[in-house]
């Protein structure tokens, strides 16, 4: 039987040391009309060989395309050595480490992660994680109405351009609770926020969420937006690429007073892209704020004999302890990718990293050139950007989507869902994993269809 | 050790870092890093060998016992991993064209489909990301329902004294105010302090069956009676749902949504806490609320679903679509098991729970519910003996740890004083179990003749007892360099 080792003879011997005839008779609480016998809507089961060549074929209809698309997802080169050691069973079949001295493998990676998170972000603490980016902000969202007791009601402002699924989300999961959201407007020239803030009186508004980079790829003026934030005693939540923070300003230095809580999408850091998930949320803040804080925590501390060793700790935040005044429902969340995400710090290192960092930067700006290049093609918005750009095009970006898609070239996302204003908007990532070849390809294939295109039209 | 102490300056791995990276002198210098983060600087060989070593310091069900109640802790089969692992699926970004995603659609497609044939409810959104998220998932639609209808004044939930912390910390971020239904000497729920809740202020319920408790809600059809009855919805967590499975399902029993852990009953890896999955199911009713996005079939190709087709949706819970990976590994341990292979597995978890309880209660443990039937899992408690030798169930937990067996669940449900929840699952052999009998028997015999040998315990293990008191007292969360 799949994956139950019981012979006829144990069965027998089982059954009689319980005192019943059959396993049915185990169920004999279950009201009778409630029973059902069978699930033979169902298909009967495969074996691992038929399996696999089902599963070969879907995986193969699903790859091979050369992936220029971001919003939010990355494609990153992962070290060998990263699932490898990750997929360890040690570490793949273990569960939340309730019983610590059984536990101190994942313990003590927890907390080194903890302390490369946190000084990624140049903040004093960071949680050993929570679901994704976009529940991750929610959170913070959530943390922010408990920890900012000076602002009058709860009312949030959140940038214009945060990514629309992080904006979604946020609602979905934090409007039952009566907290206002608002938005923080950009500039449709710069794409980034814009810099005549908005006049509020102090304690209107408990916290700003920004985006950096924000969801067009574009650098904000964080230390002014902060500081105006700050000055009206909000706090300010940072949404943050964490490669991108190996390159640019690390949110607990924005600004006079530094950024209050940093979440984002864990995923860039050697997780792939596997359709969405699973990815990780991360979140950091100040040790003020600590108690506020959702998801574990783990701490140092030494066991009997006086050996360091570590353990959950602050539980007394979470939902098996404190249950209807917990800070969050949140009780699994995303260890494994954790676990990935240390073992790919651990390997860059903070020097890997910024080159990760800096060479997507620079091939982003190649691609961004040689498109621009092309007549009809402009750069949509002119501000500083990381690994994301937006251009216009001289027909709908959904026809050029269609016509790298047949040369296998995955070329952005259409943007033209979103906002009218973005019609003919297309939104490209380009990472390190790319190569002048790659980057040449790209190019020619949006030159071959835009003649296609406009010949088609002309006709 | 931490990896940062065996970190050196100027250490690097070459071969894992682009081999171009030009300063990027276009962006403004007061928006550029200036100090690098701390990270350590080590070898690969160090880097392997230092995860490795960490991992052979935890317990995990591929080198261990681990009967953890309530978390289903089953073989998670390698072929499963290995399939959801091929490159055409990593390399698949969430964002692309429903063209160029028909392999995941169809497998998310059909687990929907297979969702919704086990739970007896219409229609499945995949996307919560955990099993906490699928109960916010669940208690928001109900919230959503309501007020659609104009009904306001439904701001109450109920939730059984037994039920999982989740429950009552979900039903507060939907909004809710909480009402605590106990239960009586038999473990059900109690129906008179039920009626007595129930009023026009009820949103609905959340209940677990079988229960926390380890054993079957007998009188469920009338529970959702009074309840229906009362204008309120049911909401069923699914932690349990090993149990019952082609044996019985929620919706028949009147449930209108619920959540799945994909985790537990389809057997994917729990990775130290976390990634789980919490799909959720609902019945007709509820059917226009389950978040998005989910996946369409025409017949000919498969879609997302979104707001805009779903307008009623409770919305989007991630940025993509949930825990994809673990939704196609779901997929695939259903499809090995098939319609027979599903039946079994509530089968023989049902019977090796039977046969641990009966061999204990034989061996003199005390059972927490000694006439009822143990579902999945069963609870005993060590009230008796923490009174008259002055040892714990911490204690015995720990003590299981020496003998190279994971602790069952400790100190919940807290009905229970001094308690162990038990749950083995199907996968483990008769010879697993008689050793864990054996083991529990040769722990109490030494709490009754050398106590201090278990109140001491672990003893074998990297590290000893810990002084959780001193980790909350004197924060040390990160690592700080002399």
């Amino acid at each position: 039987m799949p994956f139950i080792p019981h012979t006829e003879d144990d069965v027998k011997t089982m059954l009689k040391a319980i005192g019943v005839n059959s396993t049915d008779d185990l169920f004999d609480e279950i009201p009778s009309n409630l029973r059902i016998n069978d699930l033979n809507a169902l298909d009967a089961g495969l074996n691992e060989m038929a399996m696999g060549r089902d599963m070969k074929e879907r995986a193969a209809r699903d790859g091979g395309l050369a992936c220029f698309l971001g919003a939010g997802a990355y494609e990153h080169h992962i070290p060998a050595a990263v699932w490898q050691i990750a997929s360890r069973g040690e570490f793949l079949t273990a569960y939340t480490p309730y019983q610590a001295e059984a536990s101190q493998g994942t313990l003590q990676l927890l907390y080194e992660y903890q302390t490369m998170m946190a000084n990624l972000m140049g903040l004093e603490v960071s949680n050993a994680s929570l679901y994704d980016g976009a529940s991750a902000l929610a959170e913070a969202v959530l943390m922010a109405v408990r920890a900012n007791t000076a602002a009058k009601e709860p009312r949030i402002l959140i940038a214009g351009n945060l990514h629309p699924h992080y904006r979604q989300t946020i609602e979905a999961l934090v409007r039952p609770q009566g907290i206002l959201l608002e938005t923080l407007p950009y500039n449709d020239k710069t794409g980034c926020l814009e810099t005549q803030l908005p006049k509020i009186e102090n304690g209107d508004i408990v916290a700003v969420a920004i985006a950096q980079p924000n969801f067009f790829g574009g650098i904000e003026e964080v230390d002014a937006i902060t500081d105006w934030a700050h000055q009206h005693e909000a706090l300010v939540i940072a949404v943050v690429n964490p490669i991108a923070m190996a390159l640019l300003k690390e949110p607990g230095v924005w600004g006079q007073r530094g950024a209050d809580i940093v979440c984002g999408e864990g995923q860039p850091l050697g997780i792939p892209l596997a359709s969405g998930g699973p990815y990780f949320g991360f979140l950091c803040t100040k040790m003020d704020y600590v108690r506020q804080m959702p998801g574990r925590l783990i701490g140092r501390t030494v066991d009997q004999d006086g050996k360091p060793g570590f353990s959950l700790t602050l539980q007394a935040r979470e939902q098996h302890i404190r249950r209807a005044k917990a800070t969050s429902n949140i009780c699994t969340n995303q260890g494994l990718a954790v676990t990935a995400a240390t073992i790919y710090m651990s390997l860059l290192g903070a020097s890997g990293l910024s080159d990760v960092a800096k060479a997507s930067h620079a091939n982003s700006k190649a691609l961004c050139a040689a498109l621009t290049a092309i007549p009809g093609i402009r750069l949509r918005f002119n501000s500083p950007y990381f690994h994301e750009f937006v251009i216009e095009c001289p027909c709908t970006a959904d026809a050029l989507i269609q016509a790298l898609l047949k040369k296998n070239v995955l070329a952005g996302l259409d943007l033209s869902v979103l906002s009218p204003k973005l019609d003919h908007c297309l939104l490209i990532c380009v990472t390190e994993t790319k190569t002048s070849d790659d980057i040449h390809t790209y190019v020619n294939e949006v030159q071959h269809a835009l003649q296609h295109i406009t010949t088609t039209v002309e006709d | 050790m931490l990896i940062f102490e065996i970190s050196a300056k100027g250490r690097r791995n070459h071969l894992q870092a682009p081999r171009h990276a030009p300063a990027a002198n276009d962006i403004p210098a007061h928006l550029l890093r200036h100090k690098a983060p701390l990270f350590p600087e080590v070898s690969e060989l160090q880097v392997v060998r230092h995860y490795t070593q960490l991992s052979r310091k935890n317990f995990s069900i591929d080198t261990q016992f681990y009967p953890l109640g309530s978390c289903t802790m089953k073989y998670n089969p390698r072929g499963v991993h290995q399939l959801a692992s091929l490159e055409g699926f990593l390399q698949h970004h969430p964002l692309t064209p429903a063209s160029h995603s028909q392999g995941y659609l169809q497998s998310a497609y059909e687990l929907q489909q297979i969702l919704s044939h086990i739970t007896g409810l219409s229609a499945v959104s995949l996307t919560p990301m955990a099993g906490a998220q699928g109960e916010f998932a669940g208690v928001a639609m109900i919230r959503a329902y309501h007020l659609s209808r104009g009904d306001t004044a439904r701001t109450e939930f109920l939730v059984p004294d037994a039920a999982h912390g989740t429950n009552p910390a979900t039903a507060v971020m939907c909004g809710f105010r909480i009402k605590e239904i106990p239960t009586d000497k038999h473990g059900d729920v109690d129906l008179d302090a039920l009626r007595a809740a129930v009023g026009p202020h009820t949103a609905g319920i959340m209940l677990t069956n079988p229960s926390t408790l380890g054993v079957f809600e007998r009188r469920i059809g009338e529970i959702a009676k009074i309840i229906h009855a009362a204008g309120g919805l049911l909401y069923y967590d699914g932690a349990n749902l090993n149990a019952i499975l082609g044996k019985c399902r929620p919706g028949d029993m009147g449930f209108d949504v619920m959540h799945i852990n994909l985790h537990k009953t389809f057997a994917t890896p729990h990775g130290g806490g976390g990634p789980g999955s919490g799909p959720v199911a609902a019945n007709d009713r509820l059917k226009p609320f389950l978040p998005t996005p989910i996946v369409g079939y025409d017949g000919k190709q498969y879609r997302w679903l979104t707001t805009k087709d779903c307008p009623q949706s409770i919305g989007r819970l991630s940025a993509f679509m949930g825990n994809a990976g673990i939704i196609l590994r779901a997929n695939i341990y259903a499809r090995l098991l098939g319609r027979e292979g599903l039946c079994r597995v509530s089968e023989y978890a049902t019977l090796n729970a039977n046969y641990l309880m009966a061999r204990l209660q034989q061996a003199g443990f005390t059972l927490a519910f000694p006439d009822r039937r143990a579902s999945h899992e069963f609870i005993i408690t060590f009230k008796k003996e923490a009174k008259t030798l002055g040892v714990s169930a911490k204690d015995i937990a720990k003590r299981l740890l020496d003998y190279g067996v994971h602790a069952p669940t400790t100190y919940f449900p807290l009905l229970v004083p001094e308690c162990f929840l038990i749950e083995p699952t199907e996968t483990e052999s008769k010879e697993e179990l008689d050793n864990f009998i054996n083991i529990l028997i040769t722990i109490l015999k030494e709490a009754q003749e050398s106590p201090d040998l278990v109140k001491q315990a672990p003893h074998n293990l990297p590290v000893r007892r810990l002084d959780d008191l001193k980790a909350a007292k004197e924060l040390d969360l990160t690592w700080q360099e002399k």
